[in-house]
């Protein structure tokens, strides 16, 4: 079992620094020796991203790129590259945090501009395929957050904050997943389980139905597509806790993608692999839910069933529940949101519903 | 016929009638035509005895009348005129010194003289002339004309001592009725043109307002001077020989032949003589006027005759045009050629062309074209003349990768002949002779051509020095960034920028 434990932290950070400087000294010699300098890393081409089975997870092959000096169009990039590499070193070594818009702001100064934050986001995965380390562990952060909400105390690891120690039920609204959080250790966990919820308006609802007491829960909002911290976080309440986790999403294509990448990871994060949960469970809303409990639903548009089709064609989604849903959704070509419980009343969802479901899912 | 009145008009009051077609249009353009007339008289009188040009013009305001009168002053260091010929030379229409077949500005012997007239019908002063050899006298007259008898009245006739040392030159100042305001940029670009052409002239103009416009010359060096030559057979008309066989001491028409003509020997006389079935012992006296047109035609047509020699002509050569463009565009790029001699119905001629790029040269949305004929500028009627038909139609700039609407080009042709195909007496535009055109054709072709060589290889060198600055700029900052990584010194990067400048194409272009 990996983990932040207080001296984890310390080690990691030393880690992390230390495969920043050995970066900085490959360049170093290499120029030095009157070569030009290059780094190689695993190419992350559609390509060359494969599904390995036995992880569950998207991983990147044995390609690898090299970006040299000596070609003038890899002159730009890999100096971004580098100097990326000098401000995440800079981050750790004094404990501050960056958003991935930051980094972009932050370029002009040094005169390595990016054209747009596409780019600067880009080279900042550059680094990760490089060192094999996620952004945060650089202490890049992307702006979105997602919240948590639960019966677990946490202790803070940042400089000005460490040792503080907070129950994550104080606060009614939730916590956000930020830079502190996620490096906080786990110190004490009352809840059983995790429920990962895709939208804010059913988070608010879970914590008034008191979902976390009636189900020994933690909650989580993601927002949307999980920011990385979040999925870390999820990873590591899984791992570290043995906390089993139930993924409630809209009943379409999107939602079920939220859960998957939960699961086991996003095409584009192929080159990291401690993002995943894979024994986390998708627990709805099914295709097949709409039927069962007579949900308001809309037709399904042009995008949700080209989607479909998208997913049909990825290995992951191709056995079980997944394929058996998607199937059932291209059938009735309808799809339902998590709010469409509210017809029969505010505590259905959790009295009933997940109730149900939870049981169903052991 | 009734009613009908049968006069002779003399040829001053032909012209005085028929000022504009001379350019005397109005104030202004009288301004600049006189101006004109007057620097190109020294510029030839200068150049007649092979000394540097030093014209000084002086253009002032004269309160004394109710219109906008000038008094201008033209001061050279030429040859000067003797005294007795003085008032012919300025007081006589179609009398000159020039009606000669070899290369001179002038050649009409009526440029002065309408400046004069001009100035004369519009403010009633007399032209005021002094001149000297460099002899033991200096000449000093006023004049005017007597229109209806093309004869000059002496106002006023002096002789002073020359001093010592020796001065040689004329000044001529005569009033006019001008228009500064509108004349001034042609004015002002007509020097700046004249010394393009003439860079071993020093010119100057104070021009009313008391500014002093100073061209001076960037060499002492004359172009060769032309010789006078006889006339080719090719260019002789009736009249011509007419004249010719009156005035001739020859006793046969092949004697005849080989003295008055240009370029004919005894063997191509005989030659001649023999296809055209023609006596050679013939008296010429004793041709009939109808034998003569034949004759004429004959000599026209006969393609045997060796094609003119140009040794009559004077042109600047490449080294003075180049030193010209040079010294009046200071351009970044710039390159003159002379094309050898040609002819057309027996003129010889000879064209020159050159080409400015970028540094001063005017950007004007279209290639701008500089004109010269016998090293005089022409400023008028551009889109008629045959350079700007070459420049703008002929030749397809795009096959040498220049954009006129954007790359700043100039093209100067200066054609020289003994006789210009002027199509006006006012000398401003160069009728479409094939011959010409051709010559012309060529020219511009070979210096756009050398342009486009240019152009490419700075191109390629610009491209190289960008590319080695992108490894520079690169390379450093890496540098910078692995020192900033590692907290050591920042590694050299000196020895992988020599290795970038050894790279293919790089090493030539740097
Ligand atoms: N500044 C001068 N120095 C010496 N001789 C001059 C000067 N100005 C005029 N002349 C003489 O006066 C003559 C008449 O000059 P004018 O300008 O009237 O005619 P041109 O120059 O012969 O011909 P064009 O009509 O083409 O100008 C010239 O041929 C020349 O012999
Ligand atoms: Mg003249």
């Amino acid at each position: 079992m990996e983990g932040y434990g207080r001296s984890s932290m310390k080690e990691r950070r030393r880690e992390v620094l230390a495969s920043l400087e050995k970066l900085g000294y490959d360049v170093y010699r290499t120029i030095e020796s009157g070569e030009f300098p290059y780094v190689s890393m695993p190419s992350r081409s559609t390509r060359n991203i494969l599904y390995d089975p036995k992880l569950r997870q998207y991983v990147l092959g044995g390609q690898t790129v090299k970006r040299t000096a000596r070609n003038i169009r890899h002159l730009r990039p890999l100096t971004q590259l580098i100097w990326v590499a000098t401000i995440a070193h800079q981050l750790c070594s004094q404990g501050k945090t960056s958003t991935l818009r930051d980094v972009f702001y932050m370029a002009q100064a040094f005169e390595v501009d990016f054209v747009d934050q596409y780019e600067s986001d880009d080279i900042i995965t550059d680094l990760e395929t490089v060192v094999g380390l996620p952004r945060e562990d650089f202490n890049i952060y992307p702006e979105e957050r997602s919240s948590i909400f639960g019966d677990l105390t946490i202790e803070y690891t940042v400089p000005g904050y460490e040792g503080r120690r907070i129950n994550l039920l104080s606060h009614p609204d939730g916590f956000v997943i930020g830079p502190t959080l996620s490096t906080a250790e786990f110190v004490e966990c009352g809840a059983e389980r995790v429920i990962v919820i895709e939208k804010g308006a059913m988070f608010t609802r879970l914590v008034e139905e008191k979902a976390y007491e009636k189900f020994k829960a933690i909650l989580i909002h993601t927002a949307g597509q999980p920011p990385r911290a979040s999925r870390k976080l999820i990873r590591r309440l899984n791992r570290e806790l043995d906390l089993p986790v139930y993924i409630f999403v809209d009943g379409d294509p999107w939602g079920m993608h939220i859960a998957m990448v939960i699961i086991s990871g996003s095409a584009n994060a192929a080159h990291i692999t401690d993002l995943t949960t894979p024994d986390a469970r998708w627990a709805g809303v099914y295709a097949s839910d709409i039927t069962r409990y007579k949900l308001p639903s809309d037709p399904l548009t042009e995008i949700d069933v080209k989607r479909l089709y998208e997913l049909k064609n990825d290995p992951r989604y191709r056995s079980g529940i997944w394929s058996k849903e998607i199937d059932v959704f291209l059938q009735h070509r309808r799809k339902a949101e998590q709010e469409a419980f509210s017809r029969y009343g505010l505590s259905y969802i959790v009295d009933v519903y997940l109730k149900e479901r939870m049981e169903e899912l052991g | 016929m009734s009613g009908q009145e049968f006069r002779e008009i003399s040829p001053s009051e032909f012209f005085y009638r028929h000022r504009e077609i001379v350019g005397f249009t109005n104030p202004a353009r009288a301004t600049y035509t006189s101006i004109r007339e007057f620097v190109e008289n020294s510029l030839d009188a200068a150049e007649a005895i092979g000394v540097p040009p030093d014209i000084h013009v002086t253009l002032m305001r004269d309160e004394g009348f109710e219109f906008e009168v000038y008094r201008l002053r033209v001061e050279d260091n030429g040859s000067g005129i003797p005294g007795e010929y003085i008032p012919y030379a300025f007081g006589r229409i179609l009398y000159g010194s020039k009606h000669t077949l070899k290369q001179m500005r002038g050649i009409f012997g009526l440029g002065g003289k309408m400046a004069i007239l001009y100035g004369q019908i519009t403010t009633n002063r007399p032209v005021h002339i002094v001149s000297s050899t460099g002899g033991r006298d200096v000449y000093e007259y006023r004049l005017l004309i007597d229109v209806e008898k093309n004869s000059p009245i002496i106002v006023e006739e002096r002789i002073h001592r020359n001093g010592n040392p020796k001065w040689r030159g004329t000044v001529v100042e005569v009033f006019l009725e001008g228009d500064y305001q509108r004349s001034s940029s042609k004015i002002i670009e007509y020097f700046k043109e004249t010394a393009m052409a003439n860079p071993y002239a020093e010119l100057s103009f104070i021009d009313p307002y008391g500014v002093l416009h100073l061209f001076r010359r960037s060499t002492t060096k004359l172009p060769p001077a032309s010789r006078e030559v006889k006339p080719h057979p090719h260019g002789v008309d009736v009249e011509t020989l007419r004249r010719i066989i009156n005035s001739t001491d020859c006793k046969t028409l092949k004697e005849l032949l080989v003295k008055s003509f240009h370029r004919v020997g005894e063997t191509i006389a005989d030659r001649f003589l023999k296809t055209y079935s023609l006596d050679p012992y013939r008296d010429p006296a004793s041709l009939t006027p109808g034998e003569i047109v034949d004759l004429a035609y004959a000599l026209k047509n006969f393609e045997e005759f060796l094609p003119p020699d140009p040794s009559c002509l004077s042109p600047l050569g490449e080294e003075l045009l180049l030193e010209g463009v040079r010294k009046e565009l200071n351009p970044e790029f710039a390159v003159a050629i002379q094309r050898k001699p040609s002819a057309y119905s027996g003129y010889p001629f000879i064209v020159e062309v050159a080409l400015a790029y970028g540094g001063g040269t005017p950007q004007t949305g279209r290639i701008t074209l500089y004109r010269f004929a016998n090293k005089i500028p022409l400023l008028y009627d551009e889109s008629s003349d045959v350079s700007w038909k070459v420049v703008n139609q002929v030749i397809d700039w795009r096959h040498y990768k220049i954009d006129p609407t954007r790359d700043p080009v100039a093209v100067i042709v200066h054609i020289c002949s003994t006789r210009i195909p002027y199509r006006t007496l006012g000398k401003e535009f160069i009728a479409d002779r094939p011959e010409i055109e051709a010559e012309i054709t060529r020219a511009v072709r070979i210096v756009a051509r050398r342009l486009a060589d240019y152009l490419s290889h700075k191109r390629r060198v610009e491209k190289a020095r960008e590319y080695f600055s992108v490894y520079e700029r690169y390379l450093r900052k890496i540098a910078c960034f692995s020192s900033m990584l590692t907290g050591m010194d920042e590694p050299d990067i000196d020895k992988l920028l020599r290795r970038v400048k050894r790279w293919k194409g790089m090493e030539e272009a740097l």
